[in-house]
């Protein structure tokens, strides 16, 4: 940005919003727009990448501040970063789903003292499931985690969804919520203290 | 064929090894010239020796059995061997003390996190100093050990490791309340202790003071904005004297891990690099524990990270 301050920008869910908020400060975003290839736009202080490699950029200050999913820092729980502000939108729940007949989560746990999970968030699921106190195994996937129940890989998911259509889709349901994920913004450490007046300026006009 | 060595730790060969013995020696230099002698300690200690400076430090230590069974602790940091050596060696010495180290210690890492197993530290403390003036001496002597070592750029942040907790507490707030909130607040998720201050149905200008605090950070202007805090008004007007107060940040929402620190508390920065550089701090209690009733603070860098921002200053320029 023009006060010297670099941000990581997620592409993806996030994207288009985070833009928004951009355009909303003065930046001029419309190459980010238009480019999806070019990665780095130094003369606006914007760098985009997915949003899980966000807090990576900004825990080394490569970024001064980042935007992402709260799922991706509980997921990156380790990561040197301060949490500065909820920035309401790319609301999404993290739940726990499995297939819509009876209940194999609870069949599992009864049966076989242990329950199977496939999930995107490893760290995430378990620490959920020791929580609350049930033996998990944890299978992490890459892909589509819908299509792990329906194989008979796992007996239920931890995943995010917005709406539920696509676990609908593949006849599941929520079983139970774990926690709400929204935008965040994030900050380096040392550039809190070292870019101090620019980093609040930009959270009072972002809580704004 | 790989022959590993555990994550954390390094092999460092010569052109590396030259340059970080160069920063040591100039940062060993300007502590002797401060009348900071250079003191050496055993890197294995007893460990129940150990445990009477930290009780928490006891699970990030290795630990080894000598011939008859004691257990042995490899040192975490040189302030607790330190507090050792003045209450025993020093026992009947006039303070003020002052002692400086280019030592290595090591800690337990979380596989996978990148932090180092084992590191070099270069540090100082001065012991029999109470309050500012103790503070001021040792902050202005780690900023003229890192310019002797190339850096020009750094800073030192500064705040009051007791500041929240205190507030807390005159605001009513109920003991088993505190931790979780002062958690968040090492941790800097100011939205997840904004929503644990609003929990507390506090009166607004408390609510708000909660909330800002950990926000207030630059010159000395922001202490204006907090209550308590006349000892940091008091270490500024002395680092002013001392001409490094344009290096310093005041930074009220700064909290240390380690257990034995009872007052202000310190932290390193250079702008070229996102991590912090080293830290210290007032630990008037530490001696205490092994027998000598001292005041005393302290502050170390470590020497690897002081050469990547080095390194990373030169790239810059």
């Amino acid at each position: 940005m023009s006060d010297g301050l670099t941000i990581a920008v997620p592409r993806g869910a996030l994207f288009d919003r985070t833009l928004d908020l951009l355009d909303g400060l003065g930046v001029d975003t419309s190459e980010v727009r238009s480019n999806d290839r070019k990665l780095l736009f130094a003369d606006i202080g914007v760098v985009t990448m997915r949003p899980t490699d966000v807090p990576t950029y900004v825990e080394h200050g490569s970024a001064d501040i980042g935007i992402t999913g709260k799922d991706v820092l509980m997921e990156q729980s380790e990561r040197k970063v301060y949490e500065l502000l909820d920035l309401g939108y790319g609301a999404c729940e993290m739940v726990v789903a499995a297939p819509d007949h009876g209940d194999p989560i609870g069949d599992a746990l009864r049966r076989l003292g242990r329950v199977r999970i496939a999930t995107k968030y490893p760290r995430v699921a378990a620490e959920h499931f020791a929580r609350t106190g049930r033996q998990a195994e944890i299978v992490e996937v890459k892909g589509s985690v819908e299509l792990a129940p329906l194989t008979g890989l796992v007996d239920g998911i931890v995943d995010l969804t917005a709406t539920g259509k696509t676990l609908a889709e593949n006849s599941l349901k929520v079983v139970e919520q774990i926690a709400t994920s929204t935008a965040r913004l994030i900050a380096n450490p040392v550039a809190h203290k070292l870019k101090a007046e620019q980093i609040d300026v930009m959270t009072e006009r972002l809580r704004g | 064929m790989t022959h590993p060595i555990p994550p954390g730790s390094r092999d460092v060969l010569p052109e590396e090894m030259r340059e970080l013995r160069a920063i040591g020696d100039r940062m060993r230099a300007a502590f002797e010239g401060a009348g900071y002698g250079e003191v050496h300690t055993p890197a294995l200690e007893y460990e129940e020796v150990l445990l009477r400076g930290d009780e928490r430090a006891a699970g990030a230590r290795y630990r080894t059995f000598d011939e008859q069974g004691a257990v042995l602790a490899l040192r975490s940091d040189m302030t607790i061997p330190i507090a050792r050596v003045v209450a025993t060696r020093y026992a009947g010495a006039e303070p003020p003390l002052r002692f400086s180290y280019v030592a290595r210690a090591w800690r337990a890492t979380d596989r996978g996190a990148g932090e180092p197993r084992e590191f070099l530290q270069a540090g100082i403390e001065l012991i029999g100093v109470p309050g500012t003036e103790g503070e001021a001496e040792v902050i202005a002597l780690t900023i003229e050990g890192l310019n002797a070592a190339g850096l020009r750029r750094h800073r030192v942040g500064v705040g009051d490791g007791a500041l929240y907790r205190t507030l807390l507490a005159s605001f009513g707030v109920a003991e088993e309340a505190h931790l979780p909130m002062l958690e968040a607040l090492s941790r800097r998720d100011l939205v997840d202790l904004e929503h644990q201050v609003d929990a507390l149905a506090l009166a607004d200008r408390d609510r708000d003071l909660l909330v800002r605090l950990p926000q207030l950070r630059g010159g000395p202007e922001i202490l204006d904005e907090a209550p308590g805090v006349g000892g940091l008004r008091t270490l500024h007007d002395q680092l002013e004297a001392r001409g490094v107060a344009d290096r310093v940040i005041f930074d009220l929402g700064l909290v240390r891990e380690l257990g034995y620190y009872t007052g202000p508390v310190f932290e390193v920065y250079d702008p070229a690099v996102g991590f912090t550089l080293g830290g210290g701090g007032r630990y008037d209690n530490l001696i205490g524990r092994f027998g000598r009733d001292l005041p005393a603070c302290g502050l170390a860098v470590d020497v690897q990270r002081v050469h990547l921002a080095q390194a990373a200053e030169e790239a810059l320029a």
